[in-house]
């Protein structure tokens, strides 16, 4: 496995790597459970506003098919036609029971509305924990799923509240519901019932816009007007930090906030030994983050890399 | 930039890291390009030129990601192409089929082969179904106030011991009069379809809950057939039952041996890590329900056409009886272009 470690500042323990076919190690960020109820809830509104609208539109059709015909000269016609409606109502709500995640999830993106909204996809979990391909199948099961872990008890625990006479099946409705809705807490992939049965995790689906290069000309901010070479710095100057500041640094400028950009030139002042004073901060920034990422960048290819300046 | 004099820019960039980039980012943003469209399921809108180059894009991309990895410390960038990857990957190594080419080949050999694979679990299942048959009957046998407690309330109507036999004969024939019931097939293939998927996702608990489950509803039919065979109505009450039952009891075995086909890889994973003999074992079984809901369907619509149009005994055990043939010989006859869809 030629797995370079890959770079990013912030590390949680929902960081996963997944291997491709290719060899090359991808991140990979487990979707937190908050950003997946809030999928859920989203999906979940969307499917009672689906089953609303149709109920509604069907309803008002069937009024309208009643009042307009005259019962005594078609009555059958009219009875057929209100039966086709009642299947027609009957295979919608069934269809957006079992089907709407389902459509979704085999789409190209692998997220139903609620997750695409939320930044979240499906995906196929290896055995080993690292990535596979996605399949119909897997999809299917982990929806299939769902009914138990989600639809059945709800449907339970309300039909209980009902009766009133059946506290302990719907204490019994309940317990089940919490096992299951608490299942992502008690294994470490934050994996419901369905997910594990299929083989598949729901992750972060990052999509993110190619910034300008920094070191190149008539971009990033004002600065490439001045001449890099009116900044230089020494071997010693350069050598106090390594790749964590360089990579704070680049967000620094990326941001390009003038609080933050003063801040930073004043810590890298005093810490290199120079006295602050300049008046063009960002170019003084442009031309140590250009020159500290030369150097760092020359050492990798020596094959020396230093992560910070503790390093 | 780049989009001005390319040749410049690159050469005006002062890191060799980012003339790297800037050489290779034309690439990067057609792959992007492509993505997105792919994502945003406009696929018709990409050209041929587009697909086929999708996979040398992706294979370009990656290559670039493994190389910026090693020379370059530029964050955004390596967030960006490790993003791009990822995307791309999912759309390259993903499952590439549309849910209606999956269907074709689901039903040409994909379900079957399924079946086949858990055959196990499916006799399994049988047996337990037919014991849940003769302890219904027995149970009622022994004492007829098992037959409230068996049979729920909405079968309980007439259908009670000491009932006469014309009563009981009424209620297996002499509806063909009526119109076909549309909307009651759709009801009891909704609510059939939710058993079944009940039996299917119980078998989580190692199989237990689908095992009683079958029970359950198999000594119901016990207790009825108990009840009809006092009237001498066992055989007629059975043709009643096989014009839809024969697909429809079908398919809860098959729902229930998907079930334990799941709970026995939870038991007994073998030689392969529980994970993955669970996840195996649920893909599998997803096929089978997906098959279960079709034959639901198709159960449905027998019980409310097929028994109202045929009004006699041997008519209703012939639409069975080719019905149970049929299925038999479509999961374990026809071996059709499996091509291992059944066991990725």
């Amino acid at each position: 496995m030629s797995t370079a470690t890959p770079t990013r500042l912030r590390r949680s323990d929902r960081d996963r790597t997944m291997v491709t076919p290719e060899g090359i190690a991808l991140p990979l960020t487990l979707a937190s459970r908050g950003t997946r109820l809030g999928a859920l809830i989203l999906d979940l509104t969307f499917i009672v506003i689906l089953m609303l609208v149709t109920t509604l539109t069907l309803i008002s059709i069937a009024g309208g098919t009643a009042v307009l015909s005259d019962p005594a000269k078609n009555g059958p016609a009219v009875m057929h036609a209100l039966e086709f409606l009642a299947v027609l109502w009957i295979a919608a709500m069934f269809l957006f029971r079992n089907a709407y995640f389902l459509f979704f999830e085999l789409g190209p993106r692998g997220a139903t509305p609620g997750k695409r909204i939320t930044g979240i996809r499906i995906a196929a979990r290896d055995a080993n924990g690292t990535g596979g391909r996605l399949t119909a199948e897997m999809v299917i099961a982990r929806n299939l799923l769902r009914d138990i872990e989600l639809f059945l008890p709800l449907v339970f625990i309300a039909s209980a509240s009902d009766g009133g006479d059946s506290g302990a099946a719907g204490l019994a409705a309940l317990a089940w519901f919490l096992i299951f809705a608490f299942f992502p807490f008690f294994n470490k992939d934050r994996l419901r019932a369905g997910d594990l049965i299929a083989g598949t995790w729901v992750v972060e689906a990052p999509k993110r816009k190619l910034e300008a290069a920094m070191s190149a000309p008539g971009k990033a901010g004002a600065a490439a007007a001045v001449p890099v070479s009116q900044y230089r710095f020494g071997e010693a100057e350069l050598s106090v930090y390594g790749e964590y500041e360089l990579q704070t640094l680049e967000r620094v400028l990326r941001e390009n906030r003038t609080e933050a950009i003063r801040q930073v030139y004043e810590a890298i002042c005093k810490k290199i030994g120079w006295t602050p004073g300049e008046t063009d901060q960002r170019a003084f920034l442009d031309a140590f983050y250009t020159q500290l990422r030369a150097r760092l960048e020359a050492g990798m290819r020596m094959g020396k890399r230093k992560a910070d300046k503790f390093g | 930039m780049a989009t001005q004099s390319p040749q410049s820019a690159i050469e005006a960039a002062a890191l060799r890291s980012d003339r790297f980039r800037l050489e290779r980012e034309g690439d990067w943003k057609r792959l992007e390009s492509i993505v997105t469209k792919i994502e945003q399921g406009r696929l018709r809108r990409l050209s041929d030129e587009d697909v086929l180059a999708l996979p040398v894009l992706y294979r370009t991309v990656a290559s670039s990601l493994s190389i910026a990895r090693e020379t370059s410390l530029d964050a955004a960038t390596l967030a960006y192409l490790e993003s791009l990857t990822q995307r791309a990957w999912f759309q390259v190594y993903g499952p590439r089929v549309s849910l209606f080419a999956w269907l074709r080949r689901f039903l040409g050999g994909g379900w079957s082969a399924a079946v086949r694979a858990m055959t196990l679990d499916v006799l399994v299942a049988l047996t337990v179904m037919v014991a849940g048959v003769a302890v219904g009957w027995l149970l009622v046998a022994s004492d007829s106030e098992w037959y409230f407690s068996l049979v729920p309330g909405q079968f309980a109507d007439a259908r009670v011991p000491g009932a006469s036999r014309e009563i009981l004969h009424d209620t297996i024939f002499g509806n063909d009069g009526k119109d076909p019931m549309s909307a009651f097939a759709a009801y009891l293939f909704s609510n059939n379809a939710q058993v079944s998927i009940l039996a299917f996702a119980l078998g989580f608990a190692f199989g237990i809950p689908s095992l009683m489950l079958l029970v359950q509803n198999t000594a119901t039919m016990g207790a009825m057939l108990w009840l009809y065979n006092g009237q001498g109505l066992l055989l007629d009450f059975a043709g009643w039952l096989a014009v839809h039952g024969t697909t429809e009891l079908f398919a809860i075995l098959l729902a229930g041996a998907a079930g334990l086909h799941i709970g026995r890889s939870m038991a007994f994973p073998g030689e392969r890590p529980v994970m993955q003999a669970m996840a195996e074992a649920g893909r599998r079984a997803s096929q089978v329900m997906t098959g279960v809901v079709l034959m639901l369907v198709v159960a449905a619509i027998l019980e409310s056409f097929a028994r109202q149009l045929i009004d006699n005994t041997p008519g209703r055990f012939a639409v069975g009886g080719f019905m149970l043939v049929f299925w038999l010989a479509y999961f374990f006859a026809f071996r059709g272009r499996s091509d291992g869809a059944a066991t990725p």
